[in-house]
């Protein structure tokens, strides 16, 4: 057993964290989201990934021959960690080289490689994903958004929900029904949809952070070419779920937990109550022992499943687990900040007295989307119950 | 390199020790214990002292097997998850304080006895009403004639009763914190020292209250140095956190084992209860819950080699979260069971209330959780 990097990764973290430091911009804090909307913040942060681009640290795990790095999982955690600790603004073109890139690299033609990965690594084209709809949330492969192929092009009618950063990108990865007799996992199809197609409509919807984040999407005879079906027709659902999130994401994951709970003891610190730091309570120590350990928890969790998966053994239920706790955790260590602020946590981060930038309820209700969206809490504690413990699937309606 | 799992040696002494104690240590064994007043069984002891496990943190030359903390965990891990009666913590930390601090007599005098499972021990360490570190010892031990005189109480010591051994900490300097302890080795039937059993509900363990009265102990009865006892104590107490967390993780792994079985079995209203998502949901928090922890049990026994800063840490970490989640998994199992989980002749109460006695011992949660907090300097 060892918690240390090796010679060669411990160099390669410091490398990697120099040029961090060097490179990362000065810049607000409010750039975090990914959800912008100014078409300033926009061009800055595909400049931010052009730039990692060059230097050789975005997409870490695709193969060199699509311009990844072939970095194994030591490296990819070692850069997605060293860029959460030097507080990097996020990745825009996240959908792409953790989505649809790898879904083309497993099942694409060489073709759609060649068109489209190029492009998603210089931030040239943005990906969303088109998933959900209003009628098919945690049951998604009941989607209804039809393509019915007419000759050399598909015609897409229906609507796409929830779509994040539907209002500036490119392209979408989207499910659609090809064939409405078939079984409902079967009948579904991946699709490649240039977002300015005629007959594509946007419309954003507000989150309750006030931030506009995610979108409708709506279809009307949008013609599609055939060449931009990923796998074979009709089999779509086995495509999306070949890709699913990985767990690799896990230790970065966890870093940007850490630091949210670090601000959270400085916080607790800098809070007066009864006329002391609020740290010095028996009640907030006990809370924030309770938060640490469970930090604490999902870190040394990384590890074992960085080691697991560096022994070649399959991850289980492993990255469920992972979602349901950590995104829990955001929420809960959001919810102690606020319990310590009182009244002033709650102020908008446009008043001028808003502490801490006015971010620990935007942290806090972000976290709770986050339990919701990718499946949400119950979806997973479904797959854990149903893959990992082998309990019986819920009866189908006759 | 970053490598945190076990080796295949480590797994390897694991699963055998699950394949051992599967056969050697069924209900039944436990339920016959249940009538003993010191809880022993001794041949289950004397077959773990053949197969190298009570000596587990002796080094080879001394005819242990020379391991760590690590392996020490792997043990405790099968032993609660079969729920092992007996003193095997306690005499771990009895051995590791004469490996460390013992006199060459003491030494040659007790650990083939302890290795061999024939000899066993206890730590008496926490005065009446006083906290789980060295800074909360009072009793008071006066100089005497070639050594010392040690009066008063210690309540409600694990494994008290069947100990042939006892360390005692007591005060050999006014004051207060770490500075002044000083450890005791105290055989059995000394004059002056006195174990009183009580009657538990946890079947599977024993508690005792000792008492001095004018025990005179010589100067090869000290373990550590006169004074210096309090660094070693915060050690073994640490060593006592990574066993009951181990042990509290292979037991919570067997309530949620026992739940996920009976699931599967169970018909109500025409269906398996597994199926039904206010059981499923129930078992995947149990399992999210459960899983997850090893991590922590894993790294206080990383840590048991570190500094000791970070082995405090990770002990009060892993013995806060084991403890909580422990309780927390039998209760949700017993309430899975229904009915047949609230009796006496089905086994899961046997863990069950080992589970909440493992929550008291040692300190409990919030006793661990108030040390991370001052450890992390809030």
């Amino acid at each position: 057993m060892d918690l240390t990097d090796s010679p060669e990764d411990g160099a390669f973290r410091l490398k990697v964290r120099a040029w961090l430091k060097a490179n990362v911009p000065k810049r607000s804090d409010q750039d975090r989201s990914m959800e912008v909307t100014d078409p300033r913040r926009i061009a800055r942060a595909k400049a931010w990934q052009r730039k990692l681009h060059d230097a050789g640290y975005l997409a870490m795990g695709w193969p060199k021959e699509y311009g990844g790095q072939g970095a194994d999982v030591m490296r990819q955690t070692i850069v997605n960690e060293e860029m959460v600790r030097a507080r990097g603004p996020q990745i825009i073109g996240m959908m792409g080289i953790q989505m649809v890139g790898p879904t083309l690299i497993t099942h694409g033609t060489e073709e759609q490689r060649q068109r489209y990965l190029p492009q998603i690594l210089t931030a040239d084209e943005i990906w969303c994903q088109g998933y959900s709809e209003p009628g098919a949330g945690s049951d998604l492969a009941s989607l209804k958004t039809r393509a019915d192929l007419e000759g050399d092009h598909f015609v897409v009618n229906g609507q796409k929900i929830w779509t994040s950063n539907a209002q500036y990108a490119d392209r979408m990865f989207c499910l659609v029904r090809t064939d409405p007799h078939a079984p409902k996992h079967r009948g579904i199809s991946y699709l490649l949809i240039d977002m300015k197609s005629p007959g594509v409509t946007v419309r954003p919807l507000v989150q309750m952070t006030g931030d506009p984040g995610f979108n409708e999407v709506f279809f009307e005879d949008v013609k599609v070419p055939r060449e931009n079906l990923v796998g074979h027709l009709h089999d779509g659902w086995t495509v999306a779920n070949a890709t699913l999130f990985h767990e690799r994401n896990m230790l970065s994951s966890t870093t940007r937990t850490q630091m949210l709970f670090d601000g959270l003891v400085r916080r607790a610190r800098a809070t007066t109550r009864n006329g002391k730091p609020a740290s010095e309570d028996p009640v907030v120590r006990q809370r924030l022992a309770e938060l640490s350990i469970a930090v604490e928890t999902r870190r040394l969790e990384a590890y074992r499943q960085l080691t697991e998966t560096l022994r070649g053994h399959p991850a289980g239920i492993a990255a469920s687990v992972n979602k349901l706790t950590t995104c829990e955790l955001n929420h809960q260590i959001g919810r102690a900040a606020l319990e310590i602020l009182g009244p002033g946590g709650w102020l908008h981060r446009s008043d001028r007295e808003a502490i801490d930038g006015g971010l620990w309820p935007l942290d806090f209700m972000f976290a709770l989307g986050l339990i919701i969206g990718g499946g949400t809490a119950q979806v997973q504690k479904n797959i854990i119950a149903e893959r990992g413990l082998g309990l019986p699937k819920e009866p189908r309606p006759a | 390199m970053i490598d945190f799992a076990l080796s295949s040696e480590q797994e390897s002494l694991q699963q055998s020790a699950r394949d051992f104690l599967a056969k050697e240590c069924p209900p039944l064994l436990i339920r016959d214990c249940a009538p003993l007043e010191d809880g022993v069984p001794r041949g289950l002891y004397r077959e773990m002292g053949a197969l190298g496990w009570m000596g587990v943190l002796v080094p080879e030359a001394r005819g242990g097997l020379g391991l760590g903390a690590l392996e020490l965990a792997a043990l405790c891990e099968e032993l609660g998850r079969v729920a092992a009666p007996g003193p095997f913590l306690s005499t771990q930390l009895v051995i590791a304080a004469l490996l460390r601090g013992g006199s060459p007599g003491l030494q040659r005098a007790w650990l083939p006895r302890l290795m061999a499972g024939e000899a066993f021990g206890a730590l008496a360490y926490a005065d009446d009403g006083a906290g789980h570190d060295p800074a909360g010892v009072t009793l008071h031990a006066s100089r005497a004639r070639g050594g010392f005189v040690l009066s008063g109480k210690k309540p409600l010591v694990l494994d008290a009763p069947g100990a042939d051994l006892v360390l005692v900490a007591a005060r050999t300097k006014a004051g207060r914190g770490a500075d002044g302890v000083t450890l005791f080795a105290i055989e059995r039937g000394h004059a002056g020292f006195h174990v009183t059993p009580h009657a538990g509900l946890d079947i599977t363990r024993r508690l005792g209250t000792v008492t001095l009265r004018r025990a005179h102990l010589g100067h090869d009865a000290v373990v550590g140095g006169e004074g210096k006892g309090g660094a070693l104590l915060a050690r073994l107490l640490d060593l006592a956190c990574l066993g009951i967390a181990a042990d509290s993780l292979g037991g919570a792994a067997h309530t949620l084992a026992m739940a996920l079985d009976y699931a599967k079995v169970r018909e109500q209203f025409g269906r398996k209860i597994g199926s039904f998502q206010s059981i499923k949901h129930l078992l995947a928090e149990m399992v999210a819950d459960v899983e997850p922890a090893r991590s922590l049990v894993w790294h206080a026994a990383y840590a048991a080699g570190r500094s000791p800063r970070e082995r405090a840490r990770a002990a009060a970490m892993a013995k806060a979260a084991l403890s909580d989640i422990y309780s927390r998994t039998a209760r949700r199992s017993v309430e899975i069971h229904g009915g047949i989980g609230f009796t006496w002749e089905f086994d899961l109460n046997i863990w069950f209330k080992r589970a909440h006695l493992s929550e008291s011992l040692f300190g409990d949660p919030t006793w661990h959780r108030e040390r991370v907090a001052t450890i992390d300097g809030y």
